[in-house]
């Protein structure tokens, strides 16, 4: 609905920071999973390291807790050859006063390459590409309920790689979309990748308003929108939503939108299942099917790295290229 | 001082004048309109051939930010920023520190405006001590302090009983109560409008019924205490609906809009901009044009700029981390001659909902160019542009328009006969 978003391509299109994919064009995103599938041979391999970021100083700032994002963020960077730091700042400078831009100019001046950043705020990422650090590669790692777009490119990688052609599929986001911003990502991702069927399935209290501009289906009946799809995503549902009144219990919920060896029956019978972990068994889904082949549940998580290698390395490279161009542009204007 | 203000097209609403004629400025009054008096000899010239004056603007809510918060704003900078605006006649916010709830805080305000100020300023009290929303401020005080309304602003009262006791007491002593109608739940933990585009940006939403069933339920609280009442800001065109349908049952309210709430929409969300978040936050595009209407047709009588400055650093965060607000008072004259060239007003509404309209919500003597009246007038070039941030005026340049090229040029501003703005 927006048109492409300057802020995170440099001069020539490419990527210099990494905040959303709404308004990336399909090439791109193609691009990053093409990428993302040779760096999978790479964690296969004995040594697991290429030498892409070698000298370059990446800066893991988390404002949220995190546990798998962060780890495959850092071991992303240092199989590039990056030297890391892994700051959790929700336990630091933030409680001691410091502002947002503070801390980040902070990290700056100690010659930080990149920030990977996870925030409460939606639009913290944007924030800070916009006006704090232009000239250090930003990647968000999660900005309240905005975007993931890492989350979204994996789960677009374990889609490409399990069911392979897009225009042919049929995917259903079940759960918690409204406080989701890997929802949001996801719909955004199959929608330019040109996915012709992506459905929603959720009560009206788990939905966000204005969803037509996704261009998705909206089920409020599980049994009607899982029927023949490919794709199952299932979202996790934090404990909170009960206490604000969303839902009256974990136990209605899982009767009316878990994911049961039944239900996965409905799908096609090839269909594939997948979460962003981490998983609440009984809640959102059952045991039987979060162990079952058909679970994509790891896998996501092994791919997580390779597609966090593809994008850290192109908008580091997006973002050196931009350094130089505009190195290039301040010494023609000196020569004027 | 005598002046004659020469060759300008008087426009004043409130006296149905519309006519090219020349103005005569005689201790501070105006002495006559027309024909000059016998006797009159001019001491200042004012050539204002194809400029157009109409009475000082009346800005029923701005906050100036002191006493308090000095880094935002003060009555002196404010007040510059309001002539610059063609503003001569305001009302400032109670939300200041300490609040202003005793009459100390009101004379002090009244203090600096006298010494330091370059419009008139009407103090808004606060509704009860320090907003808490429980105990009533002591209004009849304040009242004699000088406050022309009292507000509550968007804090709530901590139980329907005590505002409905609260609108009643008002109601003995026939004062003027502004509400800013936002029930605190449904509003609660929003940012932004609940709307497609916070909803695509992971902003948190305020239902356009956090408004309406805040109004609904104050519309029956006033009918019943029968209370003078005005509601502010009002950002919905449900809500909007909700004031006609009293107004047409008899209930003497009135209401106001915010100017940037007539322009903005909750599309200038899409970039996360911390300019525009306000609170109550940015509507619909039917929202704005439901509000249009009811400027329209005079069920919203008055438009206010709402001016909140801010210091840099109050806008330098992620959206929802910065605090609201838009620093709007000096491009009042620009922004509604903006509405005029787009079709929304025609110029003699425009100026009517600026001038007599907020003056009379207000119960203000103000707003009109009548003789006799205050020499409070604004001679503006309707041809001419404002290049906005050019000789800024306020502390706060937290402002979405700054860059921005409006129609219309503020060239005097005149506060009881003496220039308090003037530029080429």
């Amino acid at each position: 609905m927006t048109p492409a978003c300057p802020l995170q391509l440099n001069d020539h299109g490419r990527l210099r920071h990494f905040l959303s994919l709404d308004g990336l064009p399909r090439e791109l995103l193609t691009e990053i999973l093409d990428t993302a599938d040779s760096f999978l041979e790479v964690g296969a391999r004995a040594v697991k390291k290429v030498p892409l970021m070698r000298g370059m100083t990446v800066c893991n700032v988390f404002f949220e807790n995190s546990t798998r994002t962060r780890t495959t963020f850092e071991l992303a960077a240092k199989r590039l050859s990056a030297d890391v730091i892994t700051l959790n700042v929700s336990t630091s400078s933030t409680s001691k006063g410091e502002t947002l831009t503070d801390t980040l100019r902070t990290l700056e001046a100690m010659a930080a390459d990149m920030f990977v950043m996870r925030h409460a705020d939606s639009g913290a990422a944007h924030f800070v590409a916009e006006h704090v650090s232009p000239n250090v590669a930003i990647i968000n790692g999660g900005d309240g309920r905005h975007a993931h777009p890492t989350q979204g490119m994996l789960d677009m990688l374990t889609i490409r790689r399990h069911k392979g052609d897009f225009s042919q599929l049929k995917v259903a986001i079940v759960g918690d979309i409204l406080h989701s911003r890997v929802a949001r990502s996801n719909m955004i991702a199959l929608k330019t990748l040109g996915c012709p069927d992506i459905r929603v399935i959720a009560p009206k209290t788990l939905l966000p308003i204005g969803l037509e501009q996704y261009g998705v289906n909206v089920y409020h009946n599980i049994d009607q929108g899982l029927k023949d799809v490919d794709v199952i995503i299932m979202l996790r549902l934090q404990r909170e939503r009960m206490r604000s009144g969303l839902l009256p219990s974990e136990s209605e919920f899982y009767r009316l939108f878990g994911l049961s060896e039944q239900r996965l029956a409905l799908a096609h019978p090839e269909a594939i299942v997948m979460h962003p972990g981490p998983i609440n068994r009984g809640v959102e889904i059952d045991s039987s099917v979060a162990d079952s082949p058909r679970a994509m549940i790891l896998n996501q998580v092994t791919y997580g790295i390779a597609v966090r290698m593809a994008v850290l390395s192109m908008t580091m490279s997006g973002q050196n290229e931009q350094r130089h161009l505009d190195a290039e542009k301040a010494m023609q204007q000196e020569a004027h | 001082m005598r002046i004659q203000i020469s060759g300008a097209r008087l426009l004043d609403p409130a006296s149905q004048l519309d006519q090219v004629c020349d103005i005569f400025i005689e201790g501070g009054k105006i002495a006559a309109l027309g024909d000059k008096p016998a006797g009159f000899s001019v001491e200042q010239l004012i050539e204002a051939r194809d400029l157009i004056a109409v009475p000082g603007l009346v800005d029923i809510n701005a906050s100036l930010r002191e006493p308090g918060y000095g880094r935002k704003g003060n009555i002196a900078s404010e007040t510059r920023a309001a002539a610059a605006g063609g503003v001569t006649s305001l009302c400032c916010t109670p939300f200041t520190k300490p609040v202003l709830d005793t009459p100390a805080v009101a004379e002090l305000i009244l203090d600096q405006a006298r010494d330091h100020g370059a419009a008139r300023v009407y103090p808004l009290g606060a509704f009860t001590q320090g907003l808490a929303g429980d105990n009533l401020a002591e209004l009849v005080t304040l009242r004699d302090a000088g406050c022309v309304a009292f507000t509550n602003g968007l804090v709530p009262f901590a139980s329907n009983r005590l505002l409905r006791h609260a609108l009643e007491y008002a109601a003995t002593f026939d004062l003027t109560v502004i509400f800013q109608p936002q029930d605190p739940e449904l509003a609660e933990g929003g940012i932004a409008h609940e709307g497609a585009a916070a909803s695509f940006r992971g902003l948190s939403g305020i239902p356009e019924t956090a408004e309406t069933v805040a109004l609904s339920r104050d519309l029956l609280l006033v009918e019943q205490s029968g209370v003078r009442a005005h509601f502010s800001q009002i950002t919905t065109a449900r809500g909007a609906k909700l004031i006609a349908k009293a107004q047409q049952r008899g209930l003497p309210v009135t209401a106001d809009v915010a100017m940037y709430q007539l322009i903005l929409t909750d599309e200038a969300l899409l970039d996360f901009s911390s300019l525009y978040h306000v609170q109550p936050p940015l509507r619909s595009l039917a929202d704005r044009e439901g509000l249009r209407q009811a400027v329209r047709d005079g069920v919203i009588s008055a438009i206010a700029s709402h001016h909140q400055p801010h210091e840099a650093d109050a806008k330098q965060d992620p959206f929802a981390a910065t605090e609201p607000g838009i620093s709007s008072i000096e491009l009042m004259l620009p922004l509604a001659m903006s509405l005029v060239q787009e079709g929304v007003l025609d110029l003699p509404s425009a100026i009517q909902r600026l001038t007599s309209g907020p003056a009379q919500a207000m119960r203000l003597n103000a707003g009109s160019l009548s003789v006799g009246a205050r020499a409070d007038l604004v001679l503006f070039d309707p041809n001419g542009q404002t290049l906005v941030g050019d000789n800024w005026q306020s502390k706060g340049s937290n402002c979405p328009f700054i860059g921005h090229c409006l129609p219309g040029r503020v060239r005097y501003t005149m506060l009881n006969g003496r220039i308090s703005f003037k530029q080429g």
